[in-house]
């Protein structure tokens, strides 16, 4: 049992520290956006499963030889109300923080979940009565705003698509392409997910630094993932005049040139349309297979280190 | 009625009532989405679909109804740009829920990176 609690502290302790960081600094996740997202939920998943398992299966020491065993006999400890035989202060504590911890992740997990879900129902319905359907393009309405807008609303049984007449104004009928293209990937590869799912582990953690590197790496993933169906579509150079045309004429740019102190911290730290344009223009080649393959297959394993630890009973 | 073509009868009624001066009735409103039926949306409609209708946004607090009067009248509960404000505030807001509820196209962009875009467009 001892084995397998110091490696589950010690996996966690890497996934909590120097693995996001390097990974947050390399540069293949931009030439492999997809794979990078897959190893970012790797990470979260077994971040999160490492953290609790190495606090149950200390906590769980004097109640069995192994997790399965210490499960086991948990609850009849519990309802005798008296401890086994040399448990320890620090072990109690532990199974507390385990359990505690668990539950407090599958909390905000559900709050994130219901709390956006609400918030788009409402906007739902302010768009349904404020903008119109337009006929040519399925699930797209168009408001009648001056402001250049284009953004998607996820739903769960239909995702709309929402342009305003002030973007409408400023592109050409290749430019709205590459948006539509870009926001209808948003929708059909369900993207807002994955987002609050990153968005609740920063919520739960809002003390550890590392859980919002990791949203706003995958903020930047999703959005470089929504681009390369876009291209499917149009030309870079088509997306790219899209991408900058928006970008510079977008209401808080102006609203953010006004503010005095050199606008939100937001802002200056997350560059996304830049770092989007740069990686088309510079037309960073593909992640080769073997190379995403490899990546995947780490990312599967990652997941499969503390599910064995925890599961495999062979461990003493 | 599928819900994209009861979404467009919310919106013709909530037009109705948006231009309206008055409080209107049911039976005004039905009167005005025969009139008007550019959309195709209000072909002959019942006073109860009408009704239906305005229930549905009277439970969703965009419509308010007056019961002291026969038949009942109904008006807008907020002006159509207070609604738009509140959408597009949604939108563009620096609110840290807004990307819980929907994905933009461009997101916030600093000063800047403004500028650095502005002379990439220049000098194409």
């Amino acid at each position: 049992m001892t084995i397998t609690w110091v490696a589950l502290a010690a996996l966690a302790i890497a996934l909590a520290w120097p693995v996001p960081i390097l990974l947050a600094r390399a540069a293949w996740p931009a030439r492999a956006p997809g794979t990078a997202l897959v190893v970012w939920q790797a990470i979260a998943l077994t971040g999160g499963l490492s953290m609790i398992g190495a606090l149950l299966s200390y906590g769980l020491t004097p109640f069995g030889g192994n997790m399965v065993e210490g499960l086991r006999s948990l609850p009849g400890s519990l309802l005798a109300g008296s401890l086994p035989s040399g448990s320890e202060f620090s072990q109690m504590f532990a199974l507390s923080g385990a359990i505690l911890l668990g539950i407090h992740l599958l909390l905000t997990l559900a709050t994130t979940f219901v709390r956006a879900e609400r918030s788009r129902r409402r906007h739902r319905q302010l768009v349904t009565l404020l903008s119109s359907p337009m006929p040519e393009r399925p699930d797209t309405r168009l408001i009648d705003h001056e402001a250049p807008v284009a953004y998607c609303l996820p739903g769960t049984t239909r995702s709309v698509t929402v342009l305003s007449a002030g973007l409408i104004a400023i592109l050409d009928d290749e430019q709205l392409r590459a948006v539509v293209a870009h926001e209808r990937a948003h929708a059909t590869q369900r993207h807002h997910l994955v987002l609050l799912a990153f968005r609740a582990w920063r919520g739960s953690l809002p003390w550890f630094p590392i859980a919002t590197r990791a949203h706003d790496a995958v903020a930047i993933l999703v959005e470089m993932l929504a681009d390369d169906q876009a291209r499917r579509v149009v030309s870079d150079d088509t997306l790219v005049s899209s991408i900058a045309i928006v970008a510079s004429e977008s209401p808080d740019a102006t609203a953010a040139a006004l503010t005095p102190d050199g606008s939100s911290a937001l802002a200056a730290d997350s560059p996304s349309a830049s770092r989007r344009i740069a990686r088309l223009v510079d037309g960073v080649p593909p992640l080769a297979l073997p190379a995403r393959i490899f990546a995947v297959a780490c990312a599967i394993a990652l997941v499969a280190v503390p599910t064995a630890l925890l599961t495999g009973p062979a461990f003493r | 009625m599928d819900m994209a073509t009861l979404g467009e009868l919310e919106r013709s009624v909530m037009d109705l009532l948006w231009d309206s001066a008055e409080a209107l009735t049911a039976g005004d409103i039905r009167d005005g989405l025969a009139r008007g039926d550019a959309a195709g949306t209000g072909k002959d409609l019942a006073v109860t679909t009408v009704l239906t209708v305005l229930s549905r946004l009277e439970a969703k607090n965009f419509v308010t109804r007056d019961r002291d009067t026969r038949p009942h009248l109904f008006h807008a509960s907020t002006s159509r740009a207070a609604h738009m404000a509140e959408l597009m505030h949604e939108v563009l807001g620096a609110a840290p829920d807004r990307e819980a509820v929907l994905a933009r196209f461009v997101g916030q962009v600093s000063p800047s990176e403004v500028a650095a875009l502005r002379r990439m467009l220049d000098g194409k």
